[in-house]
């Protein structure tokens, strides 16, 4: 089987600020999708989510605020599964809850060492 | 008690003290020396008390006369005593004259560090179980054979083996070092969790020898609770998770050994007190960052406690089924899960989830997906059932397969 990172991506300046009922029930499709995952035996690592905030480096004097202040979509965080072929893996990533605000998952297959 | 019952029930109790303190004076590699001096000490009981009738305190005298055995034979056999009394000497001032401690305190720190020592990952984990049910618990070689389902000469290779690996890799009893305690631990909660398991789920065996492996795991947990080293949340996690299982001990089977699923359960038959005391060690276990998975199976027998379908209750357990699942995965834990979808969330879309599992030769997904069916579309259920009845082992499984069977087609 190979490994495969999903990288989460949404636009930051469009995430409904919903009540705490609405983020509770967006963080069980979460567990509930992820536990999906993990009850096939495919979840390698859960991943985190990431701050909104962070810097970008775009040499080794200039670092700007970022990293969303070019492409509206910022990374939102990442987790990692297993699957035997990618088509497999976009399978898995079908059921992501960052559909629901409008945001996408990019399959990259990890190369081994 | 009368005579008869007595000195199997001293032997349950007042054996492994012995073997664990002889064991600390002596060394781990001369645990066979300590078994035999402990088991000479009964031998000997039962012919004196036969005769001469109880003594007034049959634990101290048991003491007194497995002090003043180990104490010969220091003396007696001199090419032991050749390579034991240096050892002792390393490991303590004891000298033929001293006393061997069998006081409450060192009593319990050696059957503590006896805990570790048996627990050594050196030691293939089906070894420790048997070790730990002999030297830790007392058992006889023939009760360990039925809890196992195996016969004793397995067992006796399995000890045997156990033994040689003390030996070879020089395991000393004592408390592992403040850096290596936690891994240490680890290795310790797996084995009495094993050790628990084994008690509660092998259905063959006897009632009443599976109810006693449940409740010496405890004993042993508890016995790690009480040491400040080792009262971690953790440990306390594993307590609670057995309290509340135990709590269900006398509800799970009827009188004739056979299993009582959990929605049939009498819950008038639920132990409270057990159930207030996984509450209490649940509590205690919340706290520290790590969230072990026996804090979480904790967490969802707590829940099993209310027998009352809630919708509350159940998607409390189906989170914790993810959470567990993303900690560690199994096969039963992803099938429970499913179950607790179907509960918490739709039996639909726990069918499209069961059918992602691929567990296509364990009989408990066919009997889940069955149960998930029933309501849904009787004939794939019946066929679902079938096909468990092919892959189930025991007969008590299938048993309870048949049972599903008739209720649906009547």
């Amino acid at each position: 089987m190979k490994e495969f990172l999903f990288l989460y991506r949404r636009d930051v300046n469009n995430i409904p600020k919903g009540s705490p009922e609405e983020m509770q029930k967006e963080t069980k499709r979460w567990m509930d999708w992820m536990g999906g995952i993990a009850a096939q035996n495919k979840l390698v690592d859960r991943g985190n989510r990431l701050e909104h905030a962070g810097k970008v480096l775009k040499s080794i004097s200039l670092i700007t605020d970022g990293p969303y202040t070019e492409t509206k979509e910022s990374v939102g965080g990442y987790s990692i599964v297993k699957a035997d072929t990618i088509e497999e893996a976009c399978e898995m990533a079908k059921g992501c809850p960052v559909f629901s605000i409008g945001g996408t998952v990019e399959v990259r297959e990890i190369s081994g060492m | 008690m009368n005579e008869e019952k007595l000195i199997p029930h001293l032997f349950r109790t007042e054996y492994r003290k012995i073997v664990a303190v002889l064991c600390k004076s002596f060394g781990m590699e001369h645990i066979e020396t300590a078994e035999d001096i402990a088991s000479d000490t009964f031998l000997q009981a039962a012919e004196t008390w036969g005769i001469k009738g109880l003594p007034e305190n049959p634990a101290a005298w048991l003491y007194t006369v497995a002090k003043n055995k180990a104490k010969n034979h220091l003396k007696r056999d001199k090419i032991l005593s050749k390579k034991i009394i240096p050892q002792i000497k390393y490991y303590s001032t004891l000298t033929e004259e001293a006393e061997i401690d069998l006081s409450e305190a060192n009593i319990r720190d050696s059957q503590l560090q006896m805990m570790f020592a048996v627990c050594h990952p050196a030691i293939a984990a089906e070894a420790q179980i048997a070790l730990a049910l002999r030297v830790l618990c007392g058992f006889g070689i023939d009760e360990i054979a039925s809890a196992f389902l195996t016969n004793k000469e397995t067992i006796n290779k399995r000890l045997f083996r156990a033994k040689e690996k003390l030996r070879s890799e020089n395991i000393a009893v004592e408390m592992p070092s403040a850096m290596e305690i936690s891994d240490r631990l680890d290795m310790v909660l797996r084995t009495l969790y094993l050790l628990y398991n084994e008690g509660y789920y092998t259905s063959q065996s006897e009632k009443v020898l599976r109810k006693e492996l449940c409740y010496e795991a405890m004993r042993l947990t508890f016995l790690l609770t009480e040491n400040e080293q080792t009262n971690l949340p953790q440990v306390n996690a594993l307590f609670a998770l057995m309290s509340f299982h135990a709590s269900r001990f006398d509800a799970r089977t009827d009188e004739n050994g056979n299993l009582i699923l959990y929605d049939e359960q009498d819950e008038t038959l639920w132990d409270k007190s057990l159930i207030q005391q996984g509450e209490y060690f649940l509590q205690q276990s919340s706290q520290g960052s790590r969230l072990s998975k026996y804090h979480l199976e904790a967490g969802i027998a707590y829940w099993h406690t209310r027998k009352e379908d809630t919708k509350e209750k159940w998607e409390n357990i189906l989170q914790l089924y993810n959470q567990l699942l993303m900690l560690e995965y199994s096969p039963v834990i992803a099938l429970n899960r499913t179950y607790a979808l179907s509960k918490a969330n739709s039996i639909d879309e726990a069918i499209t989830e069961a059918e992602k599992l691929q567990l296509t030769e364990s009989h408990l997904y066919h009997t889940l997906l069955g149960e998930l069916y029933k309501d849904k579309d009787v004939h794939k259920a019946l066929s679902h059932f079938s096909s468990a009845l092919k892959l189930a082992k025991t007969q008590e499984d299938k048993k309870l397969i048949q049972q599903k069977t008739q209720r649906l087609i009547c």
